[in-house]
């Protein structure tokens, strides 16, 4: 059975910078979820959701080994480091941005977060 | 043999206990101190020139003087490049505090050649703007290349204690005592990849161990007040197990590394460094038991031929101000200050250039990508511009101040400030343009 959840419950990011460029690496935690998350997320929808801010071209980069995607987002940082007025200049918190999408996933019991 | 890698700081202000803490029960074959980010040079130059004495990492000092006893008893190697923009300065600045420790006689090696501000001219072209540096009217501050594990291990080849460069690409940091322990080819592409991935891993420090990571219902980090700086464990084959001390806080999980693996990484395929094009895209990585994450399967391609140069230019000052609303309201009230202010710095002030009003706790961060409502009773306006102009940052703070009575009711809490900016630019050199060069020396 497939449900809808935010990325955030089946999938965590980290994002970095360079100059106007952002990069966020989405890593799903279960496998199974892998290749849903892959169909969900593609360039094409991020550019769709937040095109005020995404400006430029979106690259997916993909690590199906260890169940990543890299999403290269040019001229995503209202202009990077040099020239953004947002406080968040380096878009520390655009990985958040893409955990809040909604992706269609199968159903798991329990699928297993990253706890200590 | 194991060589054994810790990280004693990822940015320019780590924290300086996690480091001792390695030194002193790390069994470390080297410490490396990691201080440089894009615009930390920039900062550097600007310093440099205001006093000839500075322009290195300011916390040297108290780095070495944390660290740089206990290693020289355990015969570890320290590297690092807190040099910044005055590299022989900071050789002066650790032989001092080595005497004053009592470590006179500490071999010492400085690494130069990165600066290369003297081949900047009008003409030099801005591939990034598509100007020369003469159109763009923009003032430059410093120029330095991103050398590679090459003068590292010639340096690491005379045993200092203490090895100390300005900019080199921060993976070669970690790179270069691998080579020179394990006698890795400078042509050896694979191991070359191998050992920048275990470099790109630890060069952020915590950020390995479980720091930039928990959040609350979904990622849960033991002790995080505690955390520790990483250690891995490296083979001879390129191989590493990424591990911190026992009794410190944060954790390695094969997820930890996982988001530290393609940090700032941009095709994973085709990570460029001075020394090698390496290849992410086949690690394995693996649990080995508590906060013990078995790295290996990286590789490696050519370096590539021209190397990476960053420019740094004044940025002018960038002016914030901020004013609080709260309670019932509190969010009317903000926007209604917003105006307020907008009106005065365009319509009475006259100023015509970009103006950022956030509402901080409503929408501030996440602004430009989404419209946001909430029934918050706390906000916080924030306004920033930049400029060149000292007269027009003080305006904007003066009136975001006169909020105070001029605005609407209950607002409290006004802090400003001006900071000064550098920005920065990139170009390609060819690797003939630069001369890398080392000096060896005693305390």
């Amino acid at each position: 059975m497939k449900h809808r959840v935010p990325l955030r419950a089946v999938a965590s990011a980290r994002s970095g910078d360079k100059g106007d460029t952002s990069n966020v690496a989405v890593w799903v935690y279960d496998p199974r979820h892998y290749e849903e998350v892959k169909a969900s997320l593609t360039p094409e929808r991020l550019k769709r959701e937040y095109p005020a801010l995404f400006r430029g071209a979106i690259e997916r980069y993909e690590l199906p080994g260890l169940h990543g995607l890299n999403f290269v987002l040019h001229q995503a940082l209202e202009g990077g480091v040099n020239a953004s007025l947002n406080l968040d200049s380096h878009g520390k918190a655009w990985s958040f941005l893409i955990l809040a999408l909604e992706v269609e996933v199968t159903a798991l019991n329990d699928p297993p977060p990253d706890t200590a | 043999m194991t060589v054994r890698l810790g990280t004693g700081a990822g940015y320019a202000a780590d924290r300086v206990e996690p480091a001792a803490d390695l030194a002193e029960r790390g069994q470390l074959d080297f410490l490396i101190f990691e201080c440089l980010a894009e615009r930390t040079l920039a900062h550097g130059h600007l310093a440099r020139m205001k006093d000839p004495a500075k322009g290195y990492n300011p916390m040297l000092e108290r780095r070495l003087e944390a660290a740089l006893p206990a290693c020289v008893r355990q015969g570890t190697g320290i590297v690092t490049n807190a040099g910044v923009a005055n590299v022989p300065a900071a050789g002066r600045a650790a032989a001092e505090t080595a005497r004053r420790l009592g470590l006179a006689g500490t071999l010492i090696a400085t690494i130069e050649g990165d600066d290369v501000t003297h081949l900047m001219t009008p003409d030099t072209l801005l591939p990034e703007l598509g100007q020369t540096i003469g159109e763009s009217g923009l003032t430059v501050v410093g120029a330095n290349a991103y050398l590679g594990a090459e003068v590292i291990l010639q340096a690491l080849q005379h045993e200092p204690a203490l090895a100390i460069a300005g900019r080199v690409a921060d993976p070669a940091l970690f790179l270069a005592p691998l080579a020179q322990r394990f006698g890795w080819a400078l042509d050896d592409w694979p191991k070359l990849g191998a050992g920048t991935v275990i470099g790109h891993l630890m060069e952020c420090s915590t950020q390995v161990t479980g720091g930039a990571y928990a959040d609350p219902g979904y990622k849960t980090v033991p002790d995080l007040a505690d955390i520790g700086f990483p250690l891995a464990e490296c083979q001879a084959d390129g191989s590493a197990v990424i591990t911190k001390l026992p009794g410190t806080g944060g954790m390695v999980t094969t997820h930890v590394v996982k988001e530290q693996l393609l940090y700032e990484v941009h095709d994973p395929a085709a990570y460029l460094t001075p020394d090698v094009t390496a290849d992410f895209t086949s690690v394995r990585l693996m649990q080995q038991g508590a906060d013990r994450v078995a790295v290996s399967g990286a590789t490696g391609h050519a370096r590539p031929r021209q190397l990476k140069v960053t420019v740094g230019f004044d940025g002018g000052l960038l002016a914030e101000a901020e004013i609080s609303y709260a309670g019932p309201g509190a969010v009317g009230r903000g926007e209604l200050a917003g105006e307020i202010l907008r009106q005065r710095m365009t319509r009475v002030r006259g100023y015509q250039g970009p103006l950022r009003i956030d509402l901080i706790g409503q929408n501030a961060v996440h602004a430009t990508a989404r419209r946001q409502q909430s029934e918050t009773r706390d906000v916080r306006l924030r306004a920033a511009l930049r400029t060149q102009d000292r007269a027009l940052a003080e305006l904007l703070l003066a009136e975001v101040d006169n909020l105070y009575m001029g605005g609407p009711a209950g607002g409290g809490g006004v802090r400003g400030h001006i900071t000064p900016s550098v920005t920065t630019q990139s170009l390609l050199l060819d690797r003939d343009a630069i001369r890398p060069r080392i000096e060896v020396f005693r305390a």
